[in-house]
């Protein structure tokens, strides 16, 4: 009832300055909507688009249909077996990071640990001091990690913020829990797996979309420290792809004749746009499918990460 | 503590085994860190010295501060210095975009509108700056979508497109950043907005007050905690604008203006080799930052009562 009412004595209340209010407010967040999904759209559409017809200019609706630019991506240039480079490494590189992560932040919850304050401090500082660029180049060096699928997964095996997020969450949960399964005698690995991790899904999960995301998205560590071309993540790919014109040049001369032959045959050529639009495609499709279902717990991680701060 | 002096001397004897079998457990990823993030700081004795490729680190030549003083008195600096100031003064300038949008979403009352809205508006956080870059090209360059429509309508363009654009450089940069980065921003002040007390809004709307002036007198305020912290962060990061973006946006036509600290230090590192130089840079930087994240922390700390670190 006395909400009814309210709302009717808003709608009353109403002056001209409100509703200008609703117009820019709805308005501006409509716009920027837009700006923010159209240019998923557009890439889309005119990489599923029939390449004859986008030199015409493709603006709401794909101009025809033609997936063709796809089979020729994976199967003929080197998309195919970088794409299996980068879901490698995330799916490697995202396990060893949320287990150690998640192990050190438990740890750093046990009181009794001796040097804690110390331990704890030391993984901190990293958080604001690091050698840089070219020391971290040369580390990686002296170790033999350079040109190595290794240097993805293993040096940002620990994140000191991460263990800050899942400590501050294990150190909420009820201690009691904790104490009566060492009572009955659990050892530390039980108490870990069965009823620490268990219970921490929440924070758990967040880390592991965070690590995940950062994996796909990583490319500064292929930039610097691998050059092998078998080892090549997606995104690494995607850059040649868009910044060097010789090299899509390269690839569609290569197969060119091949094409050619197709095209006599009736089937349509690549273009280097439509290269470049699906592999820009191949390279967001996994976020695009995975960030609605993450966003409740990004919502939450980022939350945790304030209250810290 | 007094649960301790109570017990029985053999479970006093018991907690601490448990507390140095716990600092055993977490030797390993003690020694991780020390590895890679405590020796790389080995690297820079480098920016002491004048550096040759192939000589072991502690028998190259040690030339003081040689490398600083060229560092800083080169050509080159002031550019850089200019870039990196423009380029995180813009951002601290447009720093309440986030807050502004978080406002206007607030306003939206369709709930539906609403989660579709910040859905698709956090998408452009996940993608990588390589791309962001794929897409600005397809829009900005100079036969990119944007172009053709102008040229379509008969309206004015830049034939060199955005991206080569020297005199918009920086606006580009510093709105590309919102762009991708707004909708995730907005997120954390909504939640602070959540936080505010319904009976004030109510409160002020028997007292007469329109939607812009509760938003002024009641949303704003609410939201300015949050804001203080986020903005203290900002200063303390004010020599980082990060690496990845300026690298995959740069070009010839606009490298006079985009070139920022972070950049500088991976141009004379391994764009000519100079590692003393550029460690030399990268030390000021980590020095300075550091010095500005104390002096924000203090600031915190006095405004607040909250300590950043």
């Amino acid at each position: 009832m006395f909400a009814l009412k309210r709302n009717n004595n808003k709608i009353k209340e109403r002056t001209a300055s409100d509703i200008l209010v609703t117009i820019v407010t709805y308005t501006f967040c409509i716009v920027f909507a837009i700006m923010c999904v159209y240019p998923f759209y557009y890439v889309i559409i005119y990489s599923i688009s029939d390449p004859k017809l986008t030199a015409a200019g493709i603006y709401l609706w794909p101009k025809g249909f033609n997936v063709t630019v796809y089979r020729q991506l994976f199967t003929q240039y080197d998309i195919g077996n970088s794409f299996i480079v980068s879901v490698a490494r995330t799916a490697a590189g995202t396990a060893l990071s949320v287990l150690c992560t998640a192990f050190l932040a438990f740890l750093m919850t046990r009181r009794e640990m001796l040097y804690r304050k110390f331990i704890y401090r030391l993984i901190i500082v990293t958080m604001y001091v690091s050698g840089g660029l070219i020391p971290g180049y040369l580390t990686i060096k002296a170790y033999n990690l350079l040109d190595t699928f290794w240097v993805y997964i293993i040096p940002g095996a620990i994140s000191a913020y991460n263990m800050i997020l899942i400590k501050t969450f294990i150190e909420q949960l009820p201690e009691s829990l904790e104490e009566s399964a060492m009572l009955e005698g659990a050892g530390i690995k039980d108490l870990f797996f069965q009823i620490v991790m268990p219970l921490s899904k929440p924070i758990i999960a967040t880390v592991a979309v965070y690590d995940a995301v950062g994996h796909w998205n990583s490319w500064t560590d292929n930039f610097f420290y691998v050059g092998k071309t078998s080892l090549q993540t997606l995104q690494l790919v995607l850059y040649n792809y868009l910044n060097n014109a010789s090299h899509v040049a390269k690839m569609l001369q290569r197969y060119g004749d091949i094409s050619g032959l197709r095209e006599s045959m009736g089937e349509t050529v690549v273009t280097a746009d439509s290269i470049k639009m699906a592999a820009i495609v191949v390279t967001v499709f996994p976020i695009l499918f995975v960030y609605p279902f993450a966003q409740k717990y990004f919502t939450k991680g980022i939350m945790m990460g304030a209250v810290k701060g | 503590m007094t649960t301790v002096e109570k017990t029985p001397k053999k479970k006093m004897n018991a907690r601490k085994l448990r507390g140095v079998k716990y600092m055993l457990m977490a030797m390993p990823f003690v020694i991780f860190i020390i590895a890679f993030k405590y020796v790389p700081l080995f690297g820079w004795w480098y920016a002491f010295t004048d550096f040759k490729m192939g000589i072991p680190l502690f028998e190259q030549e040690f030339v003081g501060l040689a490398n600083f003083e060229k560092v800083f008195g080169g050509r080159e600096i002031g550019r850089v210095l200019r870039n990196t100031f423009v380029m995180s003064g813009l951002g601290i300038l447009t720093s309440p975009f986030p807050i502004i949008f978080a406002i206007m979403l607030n306003e939206i009352k369709g709930k539906g509108t609403r989660k579709i809205i910040q859905t698709v508006t956090t998408l452009p956080n996940f993608i990588s700056w390589i791309v962001v870059f794929g897409i600005a090209f397809t829009f900005f360059s100079s036969r990119g979508l944007v172009n053709q429509v102008l040229k379509a309508l008969n309206l004015p363009y830049s034939s060199m497109g955005l991206m080569g654009d020297i005199d918009a450089t920086w606006i580009f940069q510093c709105l590309l950043g919102h762009w991708k980065g707004m909708g995730w921003g907005a997120i954390i002040y909504l939640a602070a907005i959540t936080g505010i007390d319904t009976e004030l809004y109510d409160a002020a709307q028997v007292d007469g007050a329109n939607r812009l002036q509760r938003i002024w007198h009641i949303t704003v305020p609410g939201v300015l905690p949050t804001y203080s912290v986020l903005l203290l962060l900002d200063i303390s990061s004010f020599l980082s604008n990060g690496f990845e973006k300026y690298y995959v946006f740069w070009n010839s036509l606009v490298s006079d203006k985009i070139e920022v600290l972070d950049y500088y230090i991976y141009k004379l590192g391994f764009g000519s080799g100079q590692y003393d130089y550029s460690i030399a840079a990268g030390i000021s930087k980590t020095v300075v930052s550091l010095v500005l994240l104390t002096i924000a922390n203090m600031a915190s700390k006095k405004i607040r009562g909250v300590s950043l670190i």
